[in-house]
């Protein structure tokens, strides 16, 4: 093992993207029970989602349940079609190629799932479920299949002679290497992590995070890595977007994003996580109680839709959604009022923006002056202490 | 003082046709009232079932329970189950992981909150109604008159994780057992569940028991902290003395292989290798030396052959450990503190 075996991969701002995401979409139809299943609203899942995951690093995605990151996933891997929004991989927009099409993408693509015990089948050796895709991307002639099976039961830290076990046989860390390694089969550019390790216990989930690290690093994947844990993204990924009801509410790098939160849900989100380490030196960090629970997304609230468990909202809030702000060289947040807890601005910073006045009333003549959620960061952003726009 | 809860010798064995399952081999502690004991431990530790053995759970199974649980004076296990079924729901309670599958999906939420009461207390249906319109109130369930009569299904997870604390406190019982009572829940309704926990604790003064695999939920809820490993207590003491003075490696693994939120992001994540033992036959000795990486600072193979005892620890006071080795402090100061907190290491020289 070399030097940096077990490390997250770092951030890497000149590697080109692998994926990026453009103002994805996901709406459910909701139906009406009757005879006619008339379509009475929609579940905004995702709704109007920007990011870029760069090529052979990894993007972070965390969140409450429901808040739609499972959703994002699933569409990246296709699993849903979005209702509107681009998914380039590659330089290639995906988001509505149809399944013939899609068939030579899924090499490309990979889903780890969160439950090793219902996303293998019972019914198949681990042999056949590693096996599986290399037959039917007919990647190696069928005899060879059976020696790269037992390759990739040792990339992953199986025996390679437990190819014709069935998956009961095994433990949950281990059932969750079978997943990896299925994952791992055809090699490829992109793996969406969903929840990898949160039905383990705690003395595997850091074995499988070291696996995931060091297959990342040996082949060079990029990861979407989507958890509720904060402190597991933390440890594996350099870029991290934290997502509210269907939004991107804040997203930067890690540094920034844990040291420097700008939106109060991240600030909420932070403070809710029980810290072993501040315990048992006495301490116990502030916490911010957030109220309630989170919002419907069939019909969210008007404007910023934290606004209803917000403590600073205010009347813009309620009338003018705040658009994903760059207020850094890799940081972008999406409120009216960003700032560092308890030094937020009296007056909201998105005005110039969004052509509004203080109370969120629109000003005639004033238009939108910058290209609002694109992927990926601009050059200049708007310096919070200053209020001009400053770059590098 | 005497203790509210006083658990001793707990011996939990499930026959099977494979042979005797383990699952809790001579387990102690005490709860005082007001008190919070953390019990952490991994799947299939006997965290749950030694606690599930307290409310007479394992009554009309094949399981061998001997030992003795002291509530306020009364063995439990002497008890026939009439006199139990009157202790189970008024003086202990206990709340569950999944309270989507703890509570009946037929019933109303305030039928099933309101049934506990009328068990333990001759009052009219009305009576108890209007106490779980109390009870749901009190643990901040927004209109409860209105969500009385709602159905499991129609709360969120947060909400049933409160209307089962509501079910569990309805008739003050002076101790409450929550096994995993957050793990399904996000963290920022982990945080309002922990809280109103601590709040309801602080009111009825009731001991608590917090069965968890997290350290951080233990770090910030409990008094005492019993950690197990494969049915034992590996280590049990203060919270404070067994975060900050660690003397088995077993909790050494436990506290190097969580990330968190303030660690330096180079620092690696030490996982404890191998996996959980089998409870059916676990390594001789101590049952944690397979997996464990300061074997070798034991003379002899003491550590295969021999199971440790629980032995006051280097750090004094009442926290005690099981481990063969002679000098568990100067290890971890030496060799586990700065690899998983080299921050806090460079701060006390």
């Amino acid at each position: 093992m070399s030097e940096l075996a077990h490390a997250a991969t770092p951030l890497d701002v000149t590697a080109p993207p692998i994926l990026t995401v453009q103002d994805l979409q996901m709406y459910f139809p909701v139906k009406y029970r009757g005879i006619f299943q008339r379509t009475i609203g929609h579940v905004q899942a995702v709704d109007g989602v920007s990011f870029q995951v760069p090529k052979g690093g990894s993007l972070g995605l965390v969140g409450e349940s429901g808040c739609g990151k499972s959703t994002t996933g699933r569409l990246i891997t296709r699993l849903y079609e979005p209702t509107d929004g681009e998914i380039n991989f590659d330089g290639r927009n995906i988001a509505h190629l149809s399944q013939r099409e899609l068939l030579p993408l899924r090499r490309e693509i990979q889903m780890i799932f969160q439950d090793p015990a219902t996303s293998l089948n019972p019914r198949h050796t681990v042999g056949a479920i590693v096996g599986a895709p290399l037959l039917i991307h007919k990647v190696v002639p069928k005899n060879k299949v059976l020696p790269r099976v037992q390759e990739l039961l040792e990339v992953v830290g199986l025996n390679p002679e437990h190819y014709n076990r069935y998956p009961h046989e095994f433990s949950g860390g281990q059932r969750q290497r079978i997943g990896i390694a299925r994952s791992l089969t055809l090699q490829p550019k992109l793996l969406v992590a969903d929840e990898p390790v949160s039905a383990l216990d705690v003395s595997i989930q850091a074995q499988v995070i070291n696996l995931l690290q060091d297959v990342q690093r040996e082949f060079g994947i990029g990861f979407l890595f989507i958890a509720h844990d904060l402190a597991i993204v933390r440890h594996f990924c350099p870029e991290i977007a934290v997502m509210y009801l269907g939004k991107i509410v804040e997203i930067a790098d890690r540094e920034t994003l844990y040291n420097h939160p700008h939106h109060p849900y991240t600030q909420a989100l932070l403070s809710a996580v029980p810290d072993v380490k501040q315990a048992a030196i006495g301490g116990r960090r502030e916490r911010i109680r957030l109220e309630g629970d989170v919002p419907s997304p069939i019909n969210p609230p008007s404007g910023c839709r934290f606004r209803t468990r917000c403590s600073m909202a205010q009347e813009i809030c309620s009338k003018v959604e705040p658009p994903l702000l760059q207020v850094g060289p890799r940081h972008k947040v999406a409120c009216h009022f960003p700032g560092e807890l308890g030094h937020a601005p009296q007056r909201p910073v998105t005005t110039a923006i969004c052509g509004v006045d203080d109370h969120g009333n629109a000003v005639s003549g004033a238009t939108a002056d910058i290209q609002l959620n694109a992927p990926g960061y601009d050059t200049t952003w708007l310096d919070l202490k200053t209020g001009q726009r400053a770059g590098t | 003082m005497t203790s509210y809860l006083s658990v001793r010798d707990l011996v939990v064995h499930f026959p099977t046709v494979d042979g005797v399952v383990k699952a809790t081999d001579g387990l102690s502690y005490e709860v005082e009232r007001g008190k919070t004991l953390g019990i952490v431990g991994e799947s299939g530790s006997g965290k749950s079932v030694s606690s599930s053995a307290i409310l007479g759970l394992h009554r009309g199974t094949n399981a061998k329970v001997s030992g003795e649980i002291l509530l306020d004076g009364d063995d439990l296990l002497q008890l026939n189950d009439e006199q139990m079924r009157r202790h189970r729901g008024r003086d202990v309670a206990m709340i569950f992981q999944d309270p989507l599958s703890a509570m009946h999906p037929y019933y109303t939420v305030g039928n099933q909150i309101a049934e506990a009461y009328l068990v333990h207390n001759k009052v009219s249906k009305k009576a108890a109604k209007a106490r779980a319109i109390e009870m749901l109130d009190r643990v901040g369930i927004p209109q409860p008159d209105r969500r009385v009569d709602d159905y499991p299904h129609q709360f969120s997870g947060g909400m049933r994780q409160r209307a089962m604390i509501a079910m569990g406190l309805i008739n003050n019982p002076g101790l409450l057992i929550a096994d995993e009572p957050t793990t399904a829940l996000d963290v920022t309704v982990q945080a309002q569940i922990l809280d109103l926990l601590q709040d309801l604790q602080r009111e009825f003064n009731s001991a608590i028991i917090i069965i968890t695999h997290d350290l951080g939920v233990v770090a910030e809820m409990a008094d005492d902290v019993l950690v197990m490993y494969a049915g034992r207590a590996v280590e049990y003491g203060p919270c404070k003395e067994i975060l900050t003075h660690p003397e088995m490696p077993y909790t050494w693994g436990l506290l190097s292989s969580v990330p968190d939120l303030t660690a330096d992001t180079n620092a690696k994540l030490i996982p404890i290798r191998g996996n959980p033992p089998s409870l059916l036959s676990p390594p001789p000795g101590c049952a944690f030396n397979p997996r464990c990486d300061h074997r070798d600072k034991v003379p002899g193979d003491l550590c295969t052959t021999q199971v440790p005892d629980l032995t006051p620890a280097r750090s004094g006071g009442n926290h005690v450990k099981r481990c063969h080795l002679a000098n568990p402090d100067e290890v971890y100061v030496a060799e586990v503190l700065p690899e998983i907190a080299p921050d806090l290491v460079k701060e006390t020289p």
